[in-house]
């Protein structure tokens, strides 16, 4: 069978099973199936990008989606006129302060000569720059956060549409990970992991409990959307219209409609950044990337800046998470940091690439839509599972009722097991690199 | 003025040594596991987190049965009895994982980057197994005696304003880690194993050339690896309360601990787990109250004196862990890593 008839049967195997799920449970589900794996692919084809052409170890995918999901409220959301009247300037002044005192650090550290002065004066700076910072910034994010605290209590954002927090979202990614790469690329691969897995819970923390920027785990909801609401359709009697010459009654047709426009967004996303990544990956760069991920000592004797080009091909990667994190909060409508569970959002995202084919693009295309579909269709089936193993038991009994209500925690076995087998049998992934 | 002193000393005791020493130890514990695996198999073991939550699992299950015997040893928590068996099935986990999973890539010599990849997938594999059986909601075990001291009975005995109180759990982290160590360390130094391991360790062609049997090392090193993650497990969860979710989380500590002390260095595990703990508790401890005692009237701290809020406390095992990696990446100790 040749590449590109494999390649096809493949997608093709997607699209039946996406579709059967239109067939046999409802086309709402099927189409959140295609919109969750679309999202999903581009996820998985940043980590390709990072893992699959360079081998580098990003563990902390969860941080830049999470990234990603916060650009969309401060570009999007209204600003809240009274929550800056409160407060606003003096957090920016705060954060100045903290930015100037890690840049005066950094500075020092590199320009004064080394010995106990420069350790003495660069303490100083630390403790007095920390407690400027927090007298300067404390107060305000106590009054921010007093401003109508049931709703607002945070500043809000730009107001402008929400779409622009798609790259804004790439940009805050691509941001972290300047500085996780500054800090443990060029060490062994296993330091990027860790440093990577920390980044990630500290973000989510943040976002958790920096009220006056997110509204932490009170969440925001209500992001404007790039598509038209529901209700509005339903009011319209022009799709109303439409929608009965196709047979479909308008509450129906307009989610539909909805969840259709939103798949031919994050399609064109998709294919955008496919072709790029099809274009890197066969250009001189791309072949570089390789040989580096292949020997890095031979390419390090050819000349090549072996960590400056991970660091590059880093960034470009958590970008491209950052980009798919806020894609899935525009299509959520909401902000809730408590959801951001690293088991979701960064280790599916391996099983993802590892089961496409890690450094084949198309294979971690296909990765994140097939295993997005196993993600959701495992729960259903492991809970008729464990209703057909345990039904020889009585109807009340403990055991019986333990395995149903536990059934939904089959989902992490399965993708253990799964990726374990993969790595085992196949370690080149569905559709493997050339 | 005397007075005050002391009593700023009871409190920092109360509220700042007594929790970072157990935790410590816990963590150190945890640490110790890691390092082993990293210093003979040569891998990160990403699953050492859900390793500790199913050797907890099982002594949980265990207490649960004998308290339902009636059996007890009270004042000790039945946790305690449980321990070895917790051990023992951890260690039949750890021994099957290895078989059906790593010793295949151990032949092929596969990277430490595919093994790390594979640790992922086990970890994923125990974190359901775990949510399986025992939910993922939070348990209590603690059973036994809570206090060895209580705080109201400190202050009435010194009468002082602070109390000092002391848990059960608290202690006997403290004791069967100091235990644990001190057997370990034996065993490491004296015992024949134990120095075939430091061998195959410090340069396995050599240990191998020696006569050393590869696979006999490896089954002690997880064997040894299962009472580690076990015991650290099970004083964390007596000290705090057992969730799956937060002992998926201690990896970042632990790991953050092996990593200052150096990785592959037992004696840096330790110092790690002490390090992290500290400046953990430390910086996220509301200093006002021992301020107000030590500082004249005048000067008393109007806020809480708490320089981080105890929901960022992994970004303080996160920052420690970024200063060794750029100012000395091979950890106090001088692991053997980089």
């Amino acid at each position: 069978m040749s590449d590109l008839s494999k390649n096809l049967s493949y997608f093709a195997l997607v699209a039946v099973l996406i579709i059967g799920t239109g067939f046999y449970q409802s086309w709402n589900s099927a189409l959140f199936i295609l919109n969750m794996g679309l999202v999903s692919a581009i996820l998985s084809l940043g980590v390709n990008l990072q893992w699959g052409i360079a081998g580098l170890l990003n563990v902390g995918v969860m941080g830049f989606v999470a990234l990603g999901g916060a650009s969309t409220i401060l570009i999007s959301m209204a600003p809240i006129p009274a929550a800056w009247q409160a407060g606003g300037p003096r957090i920016l002044l705060g954060l100045a302060l903290g930015a100037a005192t890690i840049a005066a650090l950094v500075i020092g550290y590199s320009r004064l000569p080394k010995g106990r002065v420069r350790t003495i004066v660069l303490l100083a700076v630390a403790v007095v720059g920390f407690f400027a910072y927090r007298s300067v910034i404390s107060p305000a994010i106590k009054s921010v956060e007093a401003v109508n605290p049931a709703l607002e209590g945070y500043l809000g954002g730009l107001g402008l549409p929400v779409l622009f927090a798609w790259p804004v979202g790439g940009l805050l990614a691509a941001g972290a990970a300047w500085v996780i790469g500054k800090t443990a690329l060029g060490l062994r691969s296993d330091y990027l992991a860790i440093a990577t897995l920390g980044i990630s819970e500290i973000v989510v923390a943040v976002l958790k409990n920096e009220d006056w920027l997110t509204r932490g785990v009170k969440n925001v909801n209500g992001i404007p959307r790039p598509v038209p609401y529901e209700i509005d359709l339903q009011n319209d009697p022009l799709f109303v219209e439409r929608a009965a010459s196709f047979g479909l009654d308008p509450t129906m047709a307009s989610t539909l409609f909805v969840k259709i426009l939103y798949a031919l967004l994050f399609a064109s996303v998709l294919i955008i950044l496919l072709w790029l990544s099809q274009k890197a990956l066969n250009s001189p760069w791309g072949r570089m990337m390789r040989a580096i991920r292949d020997n890095e000592t031979a390419a390090r004797a050819m000349g090549k800046n072996v960590t400056a080009r991970h660091l590059q091909v880093f960034i470009l990667g958590s970008a491209v998470c950052g980009i798919a994190g806020a894609m899935m909060t525009t299509l959520d409508s909401q902000f809730t940091p408590a959801s951001y569970q690293p088991l979701r959002f960064t280790f599916l995202v391996w099983v993802m690439v590892i089961v496409g084919g890690s450094g084949n693009n198309f294979g971690a295309v296909l990765g994140g839509f097939l295993v997005w579909f196993l993600w959701v269709q495992v729960e259903p089936m492991g809970l008729w599972l464990m209703q057909v193993i345990t039904s020889p038991l009585a109807e009340d009994s403990v055991l019986r009722l333990h395995l149903i209500n536990s059934a939904a925690h089959m989902r992490l076995l399965t993708m253990g097991v799964f990726l374990l087998l993969m790595l085992r049998f196949s370690p080149r992934g569905l559709l493997p690199e050339k | 003025m005397m007075i005050d002193f002391l009593n700023a000393i009871v409190a920092l005791s109360n509220f700042v040594l007594i929790p970072a020493i157990a935790y410590g130890s816990q963590l150190a514990l945890g640490a110790l596991g890691v390092t082993l695996v990293y210093g003979v198999l040569r891998f990160s073991n990403f699953a050492h987190g859900d390793t500790m939550a199913f050797g907890t699992m099982t002594v949980i299950l265990f207490t649960w049965w004998f308290q339902s015997l009636g059996i007890s040893i009270h004042p000790l928590p039945t946790a305690l009895l449980a321990l070895p068996f917790g051990i023992a099935a951890t260690a039949l986990l750890l021994l099957g994982t290895d078989r059906v999973v790593y010793r295949f890539y151990r032949k092929q010599k596969a990277q430490p980057v595919i093994y790390l990849i594979v640790s992922l997938g086990v970890m994923f594999i125990l974190n359901g197994l775990v949510r399986f059986i025992i939910g993922p909601g939070d348990q209590r075990f603690a059973d036994g005696e809570r206090f060895i001291m209580k705080a109201r009975d400190f202050k009435a005995m010194t009468g002082l304003k602070e109390g000092l109180a002391i848990k059960t759990s608290q202690s006997i982290t403290v004791v069967t880690a100091i235990i644990v160590v001190i057997a370990l360390f034996w065993f490491l130094n004296r015992t024949r194993t134990g120095k075939s391991m430091r061998a195959f360790s410090d340069n396995e062609d050599l240990a191998l050339l020696s006569g050393i049997n590869p696979e006999r090392v490896v089954i002690y090193t997880w064997l040894i690896v299962a009472a580690l993650a076990t015991i650290a497990g099970t004083l964390y969860g007596l000290d705090k309360s057992f969730k799956p979710f937060t002992y998926f989380q201690l990896l970042l500590p632990i790991f953050a601990a092996a990593i200052v002390g150096g990785l592959g260095s037992p004696l840096g595990a330790i110092a790690g787990g002490f390090v992290i703990a500290f400046s953990e508790v430390m910086i996220t401890y509301a200093w006002k109250k021992v301020l107000t005692y030590l500082m004249p009237d005048s000067l008393d701290p109007s806020g809480l004196v708490q320089l981080i809020a105890t929901e960022y406390k992994f970004a303080i095992s996160f920052v420690i862990l970024v200063i060794v990696l750029l100012f000395r990446p091979t950890g106090l100790f001088r692991g053997k890593a980089l």
